[in-house]
């Protein structure tokens, strides 16, 4: 088997068992719909009181993108420290698989969660609140969805590798979960903001995504957005497949893996 | 060719005290580790918690970096050939820790088996072949968190041996196992020994080591203290004999701790140690050939209250412990 063919199958069988492991528990389960339902209910109970249908299917899709955003920002740096506590993270260094590949797939099963989280949340936006998302372009939508979703699953991958290296290196995700919603415009325009703020956002996939996703709904053209959130994604995996090796040289070389 | 071959094996770690003025510490875990394994062996490596062994092991594994020294598994350099020599080793902790609790035990394996590149054809194979061995064929379809330790023990085996490493890592793999899953796991290790596979085993069990290991040696803070077969450690202590002097310590000066200096002095006594039992203590005496020490030892102990007193021949635990202890 060549050595694409079997990275591409670690990656899928990966993808499959961590998948498995988020599945089975019915805590975890009943969380994942909570937690993005109830943030997305906030802002929209926000944004209602301006009166303005259109206001609100602006918050509606933002609201959409965000619960994905906080199931990985928070849960990709997360699902590391559980492997660190599990006792498999040293299994997983040990291996002879890039380190890379191993953890990919746990922030790719983490996405598919998220994209759960997205759809649920447009369809308790339409339930609860009447919002009606009108698609324009279906197809640029669905492209940009996927796009958003995959590049944030490699940022996670970016996060999620720093806890090789320090032990505390989970409370870097939680940082990140309310600014980011800020940062990555989804629910205020980011014009709002001043002008280093934007240059920070800007180097978020996820602000590209969310301005290809409302584009496409609104029969804008969403495909450069599309392609800037896709290199960034590209782009992130890199840096990340790139640190996961150096991290792991300097855990070795610190003693930050499990000892015990 | 040896399959491995550790060379003066150091490793320091700097700890921090305070929190505004930082306070920096080197403690040397390891220090100067030298050894080999031949194939085929299994080699014991023995130590009181804190010795080193899990650090030494760490090192040989690709964990740990040295501070200096050197180590080679099949002529791999553990520091430069990282990769390759992952590809030659495996590696299985005790513990309930290591696995994934949501997924079946073949779940496990199948991703273990990605992870360590067994072929995909030969996958089911390799993943039947070793839950028989290790008597999980039946229960492969349970997931982990319904296992007992004993089962998860040897789940864990399974799990090492999937890409058939050439170079087995067992630390300390019997702790917390009952005495039954204890005795199943030791038959488990035996099966691998006859089937010609190298192990490097750590154990604080001296009858596990006494029954499995071809040969041994001792850590004692971060130092080889001893090395050779079962009987050449035994040999070290059988030319002379052990009293065991029951005790029941008070406060003070009739605590029986504060008086092993004055029997570790008496002449013809070689070690003294203190293990503590459920309402009383024992004396450990380790004694010279020749020497008879009892009078000596009971006069020392004056004014505690004292119970049996035995004189046995000597174990491969009393080497140990006078080793460790020296």
């Amino acid at each position: 088997m060549s050595g694409l063919a079997r990275a591409v199958r670690v990656l899928a069988v990966g993808w499959v068992l961590q998948l498995k492991i988020l599945a089975v528990s019915a805590f975890d389960g009943i969380l994942n719909i909570v937690y993005p339902l109830f943030f997305a209910t906030c802002a929209l109970l926000m944004f209602r009181q301006n009166g303005d249908p259109q206001t609100l299917v602006y918050a509606g899709l933002g609201a959409a993108v965000m619960g994905t955003w906080s199931a990985m920002a928070t849960s990709a740096s997360g699902a590391l420290q559980g492997q660190r506590w599990q006792g498999t993270l040293e299994l997983l260094v040990t291996a002879p698989t890039r380190v890379a590949l191993a953890v990919l797939p746990i922030t790719a099963a983490l996405a598919t969660v998220a994209l759960y989280s997205l759809v649920a949340t447009l369809i308790w936006g339409r339930v609860l609140f009447g919002i009606e998302v009108a698609i324009v372009s279906p197809v640029g939508f669905a492209v940009a969805l996927l796009v958003t979703l995959v590049s944030l699953a490699t940022f996670g991958f970016l996060l999620s590798v720093t806890v090789v290296r320090y032990r505390t290196g989970w409370a870097l995700g939680n940082l990140l979960e309310y600014p980011g919603w800020l940062l990555c415009g989804f629910l205020v325009p980011l014009d709002l903001f001043p002008e280093w703020v934007r240059w920070i956002a800007r180097a978020l996939p996820p602000t590209w995504g969310m301005d290809a996703i409302r584009a496409a709904a609104a029969g804008r053209d969403p495909w450069f957005d599309t392609a800037v959130c896709a290199g960034l994604g590209i782009g992130y995996a890199a840096l990340g497949a790139f640190l996961s090796e150096r991290l792991i040289d300097s855990a070795r070389r610190h003693a930050t893996l499990a000892l015990t | 060719m040896s399959i491995l071959e550790a060379h003066d094996l150091r490793r320091t770690f700097t700890t921090t005290t305070g929190v505004l003025r930082r306070n920096r510490k080197e403690v040397e875990a390891v220090r100067g580790v030298s050894f080999a394994i031949e194939p085929g062996e299994l080699f014991g490596l023995l130590g009181p918690n804190g010795a080193g062994k899990t650090t030494t092991i760490k090192m040989l594994i690709t964990l740990l970096l040295p501070t200096s020294g050197s180590a080679t598994i099949l002529g791999l350099d553990v520091v430069r050939d990282a990769r390759e020599v992952r590809r030659q080793i495996g590696y299985v902790f005790g513990g309930d820790r290591g696995l994934y609790e949501r997924l079946s035990a073949l779940d496990n394996l199948r991703y273990f088996a990605e992870l360590y590149a067994v072929p995909a054809r030969d996958q089911r194979a390799r993943i039947g072949e070793l839950l028989e061995l290790v008597g999980l064929t039946g229960r492969e379809k349970e997931r982990v968190e319904g296992f007992s330790r004993g089962m998860r023990q040897r789940l864990h085996i399974a799990r090492g041996l999937l890409h058939d490493p050439a170079l087995l890592f067992l630390d300390e793999p019997s702790i917390g196992i009952d005495p039954v899953g204890a005795r199943e796991l030791r038959q488990t290790i035996a099966g691998l020994r006859d089937q010609g596979k190298t192990i490097l085993l750590t154990t604080h069990y001296m009858f596990e080591a006494d029954e499995l290991c071809d040969r041994i040696a001792v850590i004692r803070t971060g130092e080889l203290v001893a090395q050779g077969t079962p009987a050449q450690l035994k040999a070290r202590v059988t030319a002379g004999s052990v009293v065991e002097v029951e005790t029941f310590s008070g406060v003070g000066e009739t605590d029986v701790r504060g008086r092993v200096g004055v029997v570790g002095a008496l002449a013809g006594v070689r070690s003294v140690v203190v293990d503590d039992g459920a309402v009383g203590e024992t004396l450990v005496v380790q004694v010279e050939p020749g020497a008879d020490v009892t009078a000596a030892v009971l006069g020392a102990l004056r004014g505690i209250r004292v119970g049996r007193v035995v004189t046995r021949e000597p174990t491969l635990e009393d080497a140990y412990v006078q080793l460790v202890s020296s």
